[in-house]
């Protein structure tokens, strides 16, 4: 259990007290404090962009699609995957955990570039803004994917201005990479060499690569679909001796890349839980740094993957289906060795647990589905219908979200200096992994049986399934409404935190909780190996808990 | 549970091939799902954590293992690969004798046209055990021709040809849907394909007005168009003639040499100065927005339908 013997005293002054008002938060450069500002604005992302799939859900109970119109139905899948995508999923993790824990991890005062770190929030803001009065204001019917010409000549919606959004919160995405990379590089505590790194640092590596690599492409993209519809550029008009196919090429070499923006920082958290809750060292710890790596680079090369049926040449469509599978085996490398971790451990069945071994079961199943879609023979009848929406639905909720959950309540003793109560984290888990299944998995039968996804009515025949998943979607929002309620309630009542509660390695547990505004007191000397639990068992933390 | 479908219905040549894939995939992922969730729990409940002194031995990994799991899959995958790429190819090789029908996507409608001159919209009459050949292409945007039962989709874009076959197997309706967002009425952008027996099919197809083909109609629109005053065998030479050019080479002024494909000859018509023959001026006007894309359907099937010149000009 994680309740000290001894009750634990929280520090006097910490990273949240140290500084007061509203300025103090506004203004500030504490990556911390800067982590906290991202949990605000995402977390009211996702809830936003949940209360879309809440409609659209309902609407979806019955066959006449009778609750909306279709305009108002397009427009609510559009809010809700430009929402989740650009404004929940790609920042979610790095941007509060990764901002939160890298400079901690690493033994550094902050990240290399403070002032940056703000701006990068700053930007994300103002994009966020910008697109959300375009989504509220008018709203934009394209999907969040966003295909001309549809976008650039027939919706009649607020496409420029939402991309414009799009095209502002990118550069915060890149500023956010480029800081970690260069604290990762620069910043290391001393005896902290590359390969005593937690692979939460590596997959977080990997990710700020995709993220400077891959988002000047999108930008230039949606810049180019605002420069089409503004001022009738022939970019992708076959009228005008442009190709709408040309946008999907453009489309897809980043926002493939950016699955893996969403999904490599999950696959970090929870390589860090594994290890924690099984007390052991990792198993295979630098084949799991490695394959980050390998899917980042890999993820550049199969964007094609998603266009299989638009008149692709059979030899590149071969060609992008056999580099597609390429990365299904960095990702199943990285799944059995999270499984041998376990393999006569010391497993701990807390709600990080918990979390972890649902988004090993989800991400897998996820990930196997992907094999279908890289299978071309296959991908031609499901690409465009439902099996594609629940396959990415188990990669992105019930792997990323998985992954973000069970990290939040794994480092929110450190985070908030509190407990969280337990039971509820439990029961809430439970009711997320058991309403998720629900809600998607029946997506992958009424997908294989045909029915095309962005439909806002559909054949009757296909009601039951879609009826199971509304209803799953029901509990899957009342799973994640408890752990709102419970880690809001904890800022204040919960238990006063020790500073290594779990116990657990890494340079974060050695400070206090919630740590001080510099992180250490002294700068810490890494003497150690990575994960090593053994040694940590035998000190005197373990045995207070 | 009573009419709550949980496969769709296999009605063509091609889809016993998807599916036969597809529970290869399914067997293999259930495979590894239940192992790797198994194990997870097996060891989860094995190795739970009885007290607070345990501890568990060091084991930093193995590289046997490492290689087994990844060695394993890499043979999977291969064979996935291999599998999948085979069934597309014959996906994508439509037979010699198939028998075309035209599809034009525009919001919210399918349009069809039989070889015969047939039209339909949003329905397609077939007759069993004949394949047919598709050329799809959009008006607007883009659309996607997507029949589940018959494992195929294609997507219609604007500007494009793009072709896709089947051969039903089955008589009966079935599903037609537009599988890729094309605006508001997307989702009723869907119709029905009637699989008949031949017999029927000769006997729907007698049914109506005796229609104009769509090479009748090439052929009545190259001469308003006036493509005939240069293009045709009897014409003066300002331009190339088109009789038996369908398929073959065409050597460019910029050198390079491009088949008369129904995607050149589209361009040619809509946009002719794009790629101009050797030999010739770039006096042709445009006729971009002046043929509808059926029209241009048609003076391509005419086009196509012209036997080479015996001896040359």
């Amino acid at each position: 259990m994680i309740m000290s013997t001894k009750a634990a005293v929280a520090p006097k002054v910490h990273y949240l007290n140290a500084d007061y008002g509203w300025k103090s938060w506004l203004f500030t450069t504490d990556h911390k404090r800067i982590a906290l500002l991202y949990l605000v604005s995402v977390t009211l992302m996702f809830f936003l962009g949940g209360a879309y799939a809440v409609v659209i859900r309902l609407n979806l109970i019955e066959p006449t699609g009778s609750l909306v119109t279709a305009e108002t139905y397009n427009k609510l899948f559009t809010a809700h995957g430009v929402i989740m995508v650009f404004f929940f999923l790609i920042p979610a993790i790095p941007a509060t955990l990764g901002n939160f824990l890298i400079p901690l991890m690493i033994g550094a005062k902050d990240l290399a570039f403070p002032r940056i770190n703000l701006l990068s929030w700053y930007v994300y803001l103002v994009g966020a803004l910008i697109t959300l009065h375009a989504l509220i204001n008018g709203g934009l019917d394209t999907g969040w994917t966003f295909y001309t010409p549809y976008s650039t000549a027939f919706s009649n919606t607020r496409v420029i201005t939402a991309g414009v959004g799009i095209f502002v919160t990118g550069f915060s995405s890149i500023l956010t990479g480029l800081n970690f990379i260069v604290t990762i590089h620069k910043m290391r505590a001393p005896g902290l060499t590359w390969f005593r790194l937690p692979l939460f640092v590596w997959a977080h590596y990997a990710t700020s690569v995709i993220q400077i690599l891959g988002t000047p492409v999108i930008a230039v993209t949606v810049l180019l679909v605002a420069v089409e519809r503004a001022f009738h550029f022939g970019f992708f008009d076959p009228a005008r001796g442009g190709d709408p196919i040309l946008f999907q090429h453009l489309f897809w070499f980043y926002s493939h890349p950016a699955v893996y923006i969403m999904v490599l920082p999950a696959m970090g958290v929870i390589s860090e839980l594994v290890a924690c809750f099984s007390r052991k060292k990792i198993f295979g710890y630098s084949f799991i740094a490695m394959s980050s790596l390998a899917i980042a680079g890999l993820s550049f090369l199969v964007w094609a993957h998603h266009m299989f049926v638009t008149g692709l040449s059979v030899y590149a469509a071969m060609v992008f289906s056999a580099l597609s599978f390429t990365v299904g085996i960095p990702s199943a490398i990285k799944v059995f060795n999270w499984t041998a971790t376990l393999y006569r451990g010391s497993v701990s069945w807390q709600t990080p647990m918990l979390y972890a071994i649902g988004f090993i079961g989800l991400f897998t199943f996820g990930g196997l589905t992907g094999l279908f879609l890289a299978t071309l023979g296959i991908d031609v009848h499901v690409t465009d219908t439902y099996f594609i929406v629940a396959h990415f639905h188990y990669i992105m909720v019930g792997g990323t979200i998985m992954a973000y959950l069970g990290g939040l309540h794994f480092w929110w003793p450190k985070i908030s200096g509190r407990l969280y109560p337990e039971w509820w984290a439990r029961v809430s888990a439970v009711i997320v992994f058991i309403g998720f299944n629900l809600t998607f998995f029946p997506q992958f039968i009424v997908g294989y049986l045909g029915m095309p996804r962005r439909y806002h009515v559909y054949p009757a025949e296909f009601q039951v399934l879609n009826v199971m998943s509304s209803a799953g979607a029901s509990i899957l929002g009342v799973g994640y409404l408890i752990p709102m309620v419970y880690l809001a309630w904890s800022m204040r009542y919960g238990k006063i935190a020790p500073a290594n509660p779990w116990p657990a390695t890494g340079l974060e547990w050695q400070t206090a909780s919630p740590p001080p505004t510099l992180n250490f007191e002294k700068t810490p000397v890494v003497h150690e190996d990575v994960y090593d639990y053994p040694k940590l068992l035998e000190s005197k933390e373990a045995v207070l808990v | 549970m009573p009419g709550v479908p949980l496969f769709p219905p296999q009605a063509s040549t091609i889809a016993g091939e998807v599916d036969a894939l597809y529970f290869f995939l399914t067997a293999v992922a259930a495979f590894f799902s239940l192992l790797i969730a198994a194990t997870i729990v097996f060891f989860a409940i094995r190795y739970r954590r009885r007290s607070n002194a345990e501890r568990p031995p060091e084991l930093e990994g193995s590289l046997a293992l490492e290689l087994a799991w990844t060695i394993v899959p890499l043979i999977l995958v291969t064979v996935m690969f291999v599998w999948g790429a085979q069934v597309f190819f014959h996906m994508n090789r439509p037979p010699d004798d198939a028998m075309h029908v035209s599809v034009v996507g525009k919001r919210w409608m399918w349009k069809l046209q039989h070889p015969t001159g047939q039209r339909e919209i949003n329905e397609l009459h077939v007759p069993v055990g004949r394949p047919v050949e598709l050329t799809i292409t959009s008006e607007d945007t883009i659309h996607s021709f997507f029949i589940p039962a018959f494992r195929m989709k294609k997507d219609a874009v604007p500007g494009r040809y793009n072709t896709a076959w089947f051969q039903a197997t089955k008589t009966g309706t079935y599903h037609l849907f537009c599988a890729e967002y094309c605006g508001t009425e997307h989702a009723t952008m869907i119709g029905r394909v009637v699989v008949m027996e031949p017999d029927e099919y000769q006997t729907w197809l007698a049914g109506g007005p005796v229609p104009e083909s769509p090479i009748k109609a090439g052929e009545r629109l190259f001469v308003e168009l006036n493509c005939a005053t240069c293009h045709r065998i009897d014409s003066p030479g300002r331009g190339p003639i088109v009789h038996g050019i369908f398929g073959k080479p065409v050597k460019l002024q910029s050198g390079e040499t491009v088949i008369a494909d129904a995607a050149y000859l589209r361009e040619s018509i809509l946009n002719p100065a794009a790629k101009v023959a050797a030999g010739y001026q770039p006096v042709m006007p445009t006729y971009q927005g002046q043929v509808s894309e059926e029209s241009l359907l048609s003076l391509i099937a005419y086009i196509q339908s012209l036997p080479a010149p015996v001896g040359g000009r």
